[in-house]
């Protein structure tokens, strides 16, 4: 029986190609995020262990913020170093400073780099530097003394400079110019996934970035026969409280922890993307084992007359779903591993080169993806197998193929409103449910959809022929005979048509179910902002989220026509337990941008702000049960303790909240939070509104902060909405991918269809249709196929969103219909219907007439 | 070789059969009555038949279109249900087995040959028969198969699949696919009926022959009168009863038989 399949599958060998290929992009995407994740995290392990190759200790400022949350970053102070080094452990003792806002601007103005990686500043000693692996000097030599930089060999490509030649730097406040006395390399790799590196000595580093008498960490190196552990235990009694001393190796495993929280990010939204091609991939299995079995069913009969028990049928047709998976997914890691090499390509090509040492082929990503590659195929063609199994085999006589009686169709009615009902049930368990872990609510959610679009499939048999009927209407209409038949083709095995255009309806629900999401967040963006403030001008980090230097808001204040400019400072503090956003402003300007909807306190609130004073948002006020007057105790990233005390409360919407759940005076915030960076906002009013002449002094004044911008309030909200647009972008990328392998379903069954009508279609010609009229009929078939998938897919998609949007409704989401963007959805499943019916057509049209009538 | 079997006389082979004892019977239907459909429109395709099928001969059904042949032979075979009535094969009664004990039951004592011959495309001619062997776990006797694949006259075709093949070839493969298990008995639903008529008359006598040769028990459905050259008894059916019965018959006797049935 194994044999029979295997033959079987053999003989059909580009049907079997075309049903694997399926099942290979999702497949393909799966192997290939796991290679290129590997590959990328081994790169970056390496090069953070090897950084540290001669350090025995290391000590750091210890920061309760997790996620980087905060832009204060930690440090130990610098008097420490100097008590490090006497320890009779110690060798030497050097200081270090390393920050990620280093920007290099080139002659023309421009920042040197990609805007998404880190900027890399760092501050060494010129005699430490070099000693380890981490910095390899090229050409030239160390920094020393104010006016110098080393800068990595990259950028002075990138930049047209070298040794001699001049770099201006952004650091914590305005530019500054450095002569250029090194080029550098980081240990053996010359890129860092685009970030950019310059490196000056220790003095120059703490007064560029704002660090005066702090360093970020001092690494240590223990005497001959003094291990790390007895090093770090002579170091411990000197730590101040928000310090900390790790072994090298604790450190290393330390650096390596946080980039690989952010790859297993990254890993699982790609994996995401795959399950959902993988679940297209098996509706169109499902359908394409369907149709095969159906046309075999004499074959299946005759086997039953001659002995084959209905187990054998079974095993039969899973085995050809457990050989269709294998191969496929050994040709998807085959594709994968190409993609993940074309990635990281790609991603060079960008700038974002991935550092690289060798490409790492995990033994676990072959097996997840053979496991998941067979089992995907397993269940899908388990459908199709059952049904095999219910071939009676009086079959075997009769004449044609006769197709497997289905269960009851009232059963199954039945069944497909039950899985409707359960899903819709899961999913609003999921939307509105409560959940300890939003993983867990993602996962409902997710398993409500897949569950949703089964039900959707099955039930779309069922209106698969009105609808044919409706989106068939225009190519019968216009494509004369041969449309009209195209529309009776595809209303002749509704079930089939079906399941599809199924296929394609995920991936455009998925697709129309992003794009309203996004309209309504757009929109919504800019309703939340001009609800909470209005101004002239709005001064942001040219990525609109980065925090700026705080001497911004001075110096635009000192330009004519600027009435008055508000600086909104942000950071992270720990109330509760948990890490909040605290914001800062001057209380004596900040009413006249801001528009406070005070639930308790007044604008006279805030002249009771001072050092202690705080607003707090409704919703934080009421989950922790405060009021006015009640004492708020907080933790700095540093470990601070602050004893705040509630002065006022402030009603707020919960998307793009400007404000914190905690606010204080800037002058509380400035004494906190040492970092000179930490203003997200700057409002600005001018005398007589926006005018062409103060938005050229505004810029002007801005010449040297390049990495901030001035924007109209209007624009302000636009940029806002172009970050949604290029993540709506990725996602449509992605899902594309999904629409690729229902576009191969729709090749599939069209195939199988002309093989099937062969005698039918060489009738047709035989009594004078043309090729291309045969050709037409073909694509017009394949154009209603995908016009159906657009007809459920979209309005499934909008009703998914319809239902989040509801979900969400205390953020005040807007529900907003892209219509441009579902009229392009169409037009593009109507190419997508096109493209499908290339093969199936010419196919059709190359048909033997007079072979074609013989056909048993 | 074929001809060598059509060229036998007739008498050679029924005189082999010892026509005075009564051989025993492998299959036996009693009152079988099949409706189909429900109500008003409901059509009795066979009523009240009962018979039974001697060991080691060639036993032919025929009729007119609709007269009820194929669901008698259906029924006989256990491809369909009977609404009422039995049919024991080999002392099995058959028209309430479940299907797995049906599936046994065709393994060890039913073979089939079709009007389209039914072979697996992908399966070489050698292959094609010895599946029912596969299917059932069992052993190819080397031996048997040999003698079979001789007496068909497939010796140099085993490796060709069936579209490089004649349909009388191909018949011959299906023929020797029904053998191969020695089946008690042999059901052939119009085994010339797709072929032309010269082919057709060759696999009558290859029918003939595994009954001389092997004993074999077998059941014709057909139209074609030349199949009385071969049946040790034809059986006449009309509007779902067994109207008339001719043992060592002719086609002049048959085909007359026929035109007197048409005409009621």
């Amino acid at each position: 029986m194994l044999r029979i399949a295997l033959r079987g599958l053999w003989s059909r060998k580009l049907r079997t190609s075309l049903t694997a290929f399926a099942v290979v992009l999702g497949i393909s995407m799966v192997a290939g995020t796991y290679v290129l994740t590997d590959t990328i995290n081994k790169s970056f392990n390496t090069l953070m262990a090897s950084a540290r190759a001669d350090t025995s200790a290391v000590v750091s400022g210890k920061s309760l913020v997790k996620n980087g949350a905060t832009s204060d970053q930690p440090t130990v102070p610098a008097s420490l170093l100097a008590r490090v080094s006497s320890l009779p452990g110690a060798a030497s003792a050097y200081g270090v400073v390393e920050t990620e806002s280093a920007r290099m601007i080139d002659a023309k103005g421009d920042p040197v780099g990609p805007a998404g990686p880190p900027a890399l500043g760092f501050g060494r000693d010129p005699a430490s530097i070099g000693r380890d692996g981490a910095f390899k000097i090229i050409d030239g030599r160390w920094a020393k003394g104010p006016g110098e930089v080393a800068i990595d060999v990259a950028s002075a490509k990138k930049a047209h400079v070298s040794i001699g030649d001049t770099i201006r730097v952004e650091g914590s406040g305005p530019l500054q110019s450095f002569r250029i006395v090194g080029l550098l390399q980081w240990g053996s790799s010359n890129s860092l996934g685009g970030a950019t590196m310059a490196v000056f000595d220790l003095p120059t580093a703490q007064r560029l970035f704002g660090l005066g008498g702090r360093l970020s960490e001092i690494d240590v190196i223990a005497k001959d026969g003094v291990s790390p552990a007895r090093l770090v235990a002579q170091i411990k009694p000197l730590l101040p409280p928000n310090a900390k001393a790790l072994t090298v190796d604790e450190q290393i495993k330390e650096d390596q922890s946080q980039w690989s929280s952010f790859a297993k990010i990254i890993r699982y939204a790609l994996l995401t993307f795959a399950g959902i091609a993988l679940f297209v991939g098996a509706f169109v299995i499902f359908n394409t084992l369907s149709i095969t079995v159906a046309q075999r069913t004499r074959e299946m009969a005759t086997l039953r007359t001659i002995g084959a028990s209905r187990r054998q049928i079974l095993g039969g047709v899973l085995t050809e779903g457990l050989t269709i998976g294998a191969l496929a997914s050994v040709i998807g890691i085959g594709v994968g591993i190409l993609l993940a090499a074309g990635l990281s390509a790609l991603m060079g090509a960008i700038g974002i080169d991935v550092p690289r040492t060798a490409t790492v082929y995990a033994p676990r990503t072959f097996v997840i993806s053979i496991v998941t590659g067979v089992v995907v195929t397993l269940l899908a063609s388990l459908g199709p197998a059952l049904r095999a199994t219910r071939v009676p085999p009086i079959a075997a006589v009769r004449e044609g193929a006769v197709l497997a009686r289905r269960r009851s169709s009232r059963l199954r009615q039945i069944a497909s409103g039950l899985l409707l009902a359960t899903s819709l049930a899961v999913l609003g368990v999921g939307l509105f449910g409560s959940f300890d872990q939003s993983s867990q609510r993602l996962l409902t959610i997710a398993a409500g959809c897949a569950l949703f679009f089964i039900a959707v499939a099955l039930l779309s048999a069922y209106f698969a022929r009105p609808l044919a009927r409706i989106v068939g209407a225009p190519g019968s209409t216009f494509g004369g005979t041969a449309g009209k038949l195209a529309r009776e083709n595809a209303m002749r095995v509704p079930a089939r048509t079906a399941s599809t255009a199924a296929a394609l309806m995920i991936g455009l629900a998925l697709v129309t179910f992003v794009s309203v999401l996004a309209q309504g967040f757009v929109r919504s963006i800019g309703v939340a902002i001009r609800k909470q403030a209005s101004a002239d001008y709005i001064v942001m980090a040219n990525d609109g989220y980065s925090t700026y230097s705080n001497a911004v808001a001075g110096r635009l204040a000192r330009v004519p026509g600027v009435e008055k400019a508000v600086a909104l400072r942000t950071d992270t503090v720990i109330a509760f337990g948990k890490q909040i956003s605290i914001t800062g402003f001057d209380p004596k300007t900040a009413s006249s941008v801001y528009k406070f909807d005070w639930q308790e306190g007044s604008n006279a609130s805030l002249a009771k702000l001072g050092g202690d004073g705080a607003i707090v948002t409704d919703s934080f006020a009421h989950k922790h049960g405060l009021g006015i007057g009640s004492p708020l105790p907080v933790q700095m990233p540093d470990g601070r303790k602050l004893r705040l005390r509630v002065i006022a409360v402030n009603k707020q919407p919960e998307l793009i909240e400007l404000l914190g759940e905690v606010t204080v005076s800037e002058k509380a915030f400035d004494a906190v939070y040492r970092n000179p960076k930490t203003t997200l906002l700057t409002y600005l009013r001018t005398t007589g509104g926006e005018s062409e002449a103060v938005a050229a002094r505004l810029r002007s004044a801005l010449a040297v902060f390049p990495s901030v911008q001035v924007l109209t309030e209007k624009k302000a909200i636009d940029t806002q909405s172009s970050g949604m647009n290029t993540l709506l972008a990725m996602f449509y990328v992605l899902l594309g991918l999904s629409v690729v392998v229902s576009v191969f379903g729709i090749v599939n069954t069209l195939a199988l269809a002309v093989f099937e009508r062969t005698r039918e279609l060489g009738m047709l010609r035989a009594i004078g249709m043309t090729r291309r009229q045969a050709r037409r009929m073909i694509r017009h078939e394949s154009i209603t196929i995908s016009l159906i998938g657009a007809a459920t897919g979209i309005p499934v998609g909008i009703f998914l969103a319809a239902m989040v949007t509801t979900a969400l409704s205390r953020y005040d989401i807007v529900f907003s219909l892209p219509v441009s963007s579902l009229v392009a959805f169409t037009l593009a499943t109507v190419v997508a219907g096109m493209l499908a019916a290339i093969l199936p057509a010419r196919r059709a049209s190359r048909l033997n007439v007079l072979e074609a009538l013989q056909y048993e | 070789m074929q001809t060598q079997i059509e060229s036998e006389p007739r008498v050679s082979y029924s005189s082999r059969r010892d026509s005075e004892l009564v051989p025993r019977s492998v299959v036996q239907a009693r009152n079988l009555t099949r409706r189909f459909g429900r109500g008003e429109t409901s059509v009795d395709a066979l009523r009240d038949v009962s018979l039974d099928v001697p060991a080691g001969r060639l036993t032919a059904i025929m009729g007119p279109s609709g007269s009820g042949k194929s669901t008698l032979m259906h029924i006989l075979a256990g491809l369909d249900r009977p609404t009422s009535g039995t049919v024991e094969i080999d002392g099995t009664e058959i028209t309430t087995l479940d299907d797995t004990p049906l599936t046994k039951l065709r393994r060890e004592h039913v073979g089939f040959i079709f009007q389209f011959f039914n072979l697996l495309p992908m399966l070489t001619a050698r292959e094609n028969i010895v599946l029912p062997l596969e299917i059932a776990g069992e052993k190819v006797e080397a031996a048997w198969l040999e003698q079979l694949v001789g007496s068909v006259g497939l010796a140099e075709r085993l490796s060709h699949r069936p579209a490089e093949m004649s349909g009388g070839q191909q018949q011959r493969v299906a023929i020797a696919r029904s053998l191969i298990t020695r089946p008690t008995v042999l059901f052939a639903d119009e085994p010339t009926g797709n072929l032309d008529s010269m082919t057709g008359g060759d696999i009558l006598a290859l029918l003939r022959h595994s009954v001389d040769a092997f004993d074999q028990t077998i059941v014709m459905v057909t139209h074609d009168a030349r199949a009385a050259t071969v049946a040790d008894r034809v059986l006449f059916l009309a509007d779902g009863q067994i109207v008339k019965q001719l043992t060592d018959t002719t086609p002049e006797e048959v085909h007359l038989a026929i035109s007197e049935l048409g005409k009621e």
